[in-house]
């Protein structure tokens, strides 16, 4: 800039980008997270306005406290079955990853996401809604399916592509759709479900039904448009609604910070809007339980939408294709702050009397051979790879109601190829 | 008009009554909120002041503010949000105030309300009919006035309408509401009040004359995937669609000669056994829209009638459209494939 311009004596600008604190190889000290006491945080009355309680989208609801008892006005004081209940859905959750990740290292599907660090958050959730809410998930709340009983074989299935995959091998794995468990198809396409969730609860208020829609996504894409979108929507006509922000700090390679963590709380994009907005402790089962027993009360009696920021850590990479080991230190995971859930809940059941180690270790056993059969049982209906298991021409099936002459031509000149080609494809 | 009216017992015996294009439309959402319990209409300005082109006027206070209401400007919340209240089980009509608002919802269309049959395997489905003015000759300037109707075409899973005249603008929105697929239906804003010829310089005709003015007050329906041969002839085949076609009839006459003009009236799907039926009698194919060139439908519909037609034909295949440029706006007749662009294509290719 000439001497002469009127800003010359200004320091020039500076653009900031982001950086995570730890990379690999660095030393990891959470230190800097704040983790506020297990109930210290108030619970406000579900009809109070928004804007009355906006200081708690800063700080976080926590029900477990260090010595694994839950304490506060957020303790949902759940029956020892109850509890028992959403510990064994936790812990059959990551025994089903754990047994579907090693398929897909054993080639036996192309794909698979997990959601290990994260289970409290779907089975919390799912615990606190009506079985017939809907539930427009993002693609790590498996959890959903299985606390309402989706049969393991069905989502194997589904993740083999294989002949008892209802979705007709057409979805990349663990993009289910399950309408008997209300729980919408899943995109690839991030926070697309956002507006439809929303969509989806005006309706039913506009029917004047009693079941509301719930939605996540992940912290990463409260970026995208849609999240914006739906939050404007849902703010305007009071839906029914449910958002959670599932802030696993991790967006493949990229931290909560390139969506804004540095500057605040995800759970405070819910203030601008006039939205209630929650931070919760989102590896404690009993807090995710407790505010979205809140959230949902708010939903049925015409209060409208809540955002909750669920606070946790994604344990593994993003996917089976992501490698976490190139952009994080590897001694994250162990030193987060706020512990693994599943443990959370067992030592608070121990801690009651309700539950004991041996207990545990015999549960986990059982889940691993009830995982185990039923990949059995699903590989029988063949895997990814294996001949064609699907008649080849449903390729063309569920573009329109009715196929076009467009599309019916191309049907065909896809089977002549077949028969031409004479690949191994037989009809299984 | 040629095609038969599909109508139900009951309905069979209401009148018809002169409309403008705009009533038509009124009139299709009218009919269908009534008859379905399921229909809602939404988008920006169309509740209580009924529409920035008065396309929803009176329906809010007939069918309530719970079925007719104003939305956020958000397109893309538009479109996200009726795919979730298609899958609730409503059929819901959403507007996109103009053609040139809906590249943010593109997203939510082409991914998911596209998609989402196949996606599910027939689980949920997005029955929704997107309605939206489009293309130029009303000084709009180049974010009033574009014809985008080739993105969706391009798109697997999305229907594209468009019509031409009242009564099948009527017709045509009806059948697209009842569609359970997702359907895209422009409407061709310069002839929501007449049937404008190309000629701009001239006073301008309304619809009280013509006969696709002459609408049936009740329910009726025209056949998505059905071409209007509105102009049958021996000289030559133009495949046109929206205002074009009134311009094409308009050069043709001027012209003497004698074409075949279809009104392809849906673009997916495409009736293609009319198109073929036209160019093996004729021998010659020209096609017109408004739309920028490269990559425009115009391409697609050249390709399939080289591949169906081409021992037929007798000439090359002329494609008149409008140039590659944004729409502009002081300049837009020259940009505008009026009678000078198409005359001087229909000579050339009946000199061939």
């Amino acid at each position: 800039m000439a001497s002469d311009h009127p800003r010359a004596n200004l320091k020039p600008l500076s653009l900031h980008v982001p950086e995570p604190k730890f990379r690999p190889g660095d030393t990891v000290d959470f230190g800097e997270v704040d983790v506020p006491p297990a109930g210290s945080v108030r619970r406000p009355d579900t009809a109070d306005k928004a804007q009355d309680f906006a200081d708690l989208a800063y700080t976080m609801v926590r029900v477990l406290d260090e010595d694994n008892r839950a304490v506060g006005p957020w303790d949902p004081k759940l029956s020892p079955d109850a509890l028992r209940r959403m510990l064994r859905n936790m812990a059959l959750v990551r025994a089903f990853d754990e047994r579907m990740f090693r398929a897909q290292r054993q080639g036996k599907t192309s794909f698979y996401m997990k959601s290990l660090g994260e289970e409290a958050v779907s089975i919390g959730a799912a615990a606190a809604l009506a079985d017939d809410d809907m539930c427009f998930p993002s693609y790590r709340q498996q959890g959903i399916l299985i606390s309402r009983g989706c049969p393991l074989v069905d989502m194997m299935n589904q993740i083999y592509s294989n002949n008892g995959d209802k979705l007709q091998g057409k979805q990349l794995p663990i993009m289910y759709s399950e309408r008997r468990f209300s729980f919408f198809s899943i995109s690839g396409n991030l926070t697309t479900q956002y507006p439809q969730a929303v969509g989806w609860a005006m309706a039913s208020a506009s029917r004047g039904d009693t079941r509301i829609a719930s939605t996540w996504c992940g912290e990463g894409s409260t970026a995208e448009g849609d999240f914006h979108s739906a939050l404007t929507f849902a703010t305007v006509y009071r839906a029914p609604v449910i958002f959670n922000v599932v802030n696993n700090q991790w967006a493949i390679s990229s931290f909560s910070g390139f969506a804004g963590a540095e500057a605040t709380t995800f759970a405070a994009r819910a203030i601008g809007y006039g939205i209630a907005g929650l931070r919760v402790d989102g590896n404690d089962a009993l807090a995710v339980y407790a505010a979205m027993s809140w959230a949902a009360e708010r939903a049925r009696t015409n209060q409208g939408p809540t955002l909750i920021e669920h606070f946790t850590y994604r344990a593994e990479g993003h996917s089976t294709s992501d490698d976490p080991t190139q952009y994080r230190s590897a001694g994250e995971p162990t030193a987060w702050p706020l512990g693994d859930p599943v443990t959370r809940l067992k030592d608070h059941l121990i801690a009651l009397g309700e539950w004991d180690e041996e207990r545990h270790v015999a549960q986990d056993k059982e889940l691993a051979e009830m995982v185990r059969d039923a990949q059995k049982e699903a590989e029988k209906n063949g895997i990814l790879g294996h001949g064609l298991h699907q008649p080849l021409d449903t390729l063309f099936d569920g573009v329109f109601e009715e196929m076009p002459w467009h599309l019916r031509e191309q049907q065909q000149q896809m089977m002549s190829e077949e028969e031409a080609s004479g690949r191994p494809w037989a009809r299984k | 008009m040629s095609d038969v009216i599909e109508t139900e017992a009951g309905a069979a015996d209401t009148g018809t009554t002169r409309m403008n294009m705009i009533q038509a439309i009124n009139s299709a959402l009218d009919v269908m909120m009534a008859r379905d319990p399921n229909v809602i209409v939404m988008g920006e300005d169309v509740g209580y002041f009924g529409g920035v082109f008065r396309a929803t006027a009176g329906l809010q206070k007939k069918h309530g503010k719970t079925r007719v209401f104003d939305t956020p400007i958000t397109e893309c919340g538009i479109i996200g949000v009726a795919v979730g209240m298609g899958a609730y089980g409503l059929r819901p009509v959403p507007e996109i105030q103009f053609a040139d608002y809906i590249y943010p919802a593109l997203d939510q269309l082409v991914s998911e309300a596209a998609r989402l049959r196949y996606r599910s395997a027939g689980e949920f489905i997005a029955p929704m009919t997107i309605r939206s003015p489009y293309g130029g000759g009303i000084f709009g300037g180049q974010t009033h006035s574009q014809s985008p109707e080739g993105i969706f075409t391009h798109v697997s899973g999305v229907k594209t309408v468009i019509p031409a005249t009242p009564y099948d603008a009527k017709g045509l929105l009806i059948a697209a509401i009842e569609d359970n697929d997702p359907t895209i239906f422009f409407e061709p804003k310069r002839i929501y009040n007449g049937p404008f010829n190309g000629h701009w310089d001239r006073p301008a005709e309304n619809w009280s004359k013509h006969p696709g003015g002459e609408v049936p007050e009740g329910y009726y329906k025209v056949p998505l995937g059905k071409a209007n041969v509105v102009r049958a002839g021996e000289a030559l085949t133009i495949l046109c669609y929206g205002t074009m076609v009134h311009v094409c009839l308009k050069v043709v006459e001027e012209a003497g000669v004698d074409a075949e003009i279809l009104d392809l009236r849906t673009l997916v799907p495409l009736d293609i056994e009319a198109i073929e039926e036209s160019v093996k009698k004729t021998g010659r194919c020209m096609i017109v829209h408004e739309a920028t060139r490269t990559s425009g439908f115009g391409a697609e519909l050249s390709a399939l009638v080289q591949e169906r037609c081409f021992y037929h034909l007798e000439a090359p295949i002329e494609r008149v459209t409008g140039f590659d440029t944004p729409y502009p706006h002081s300049l837009e007749w020259a940009y505008f494939p009026g009678p000078v662009r198409i005359g001087q294509a229909l000579k050339k290719i009946m000199k061939d």
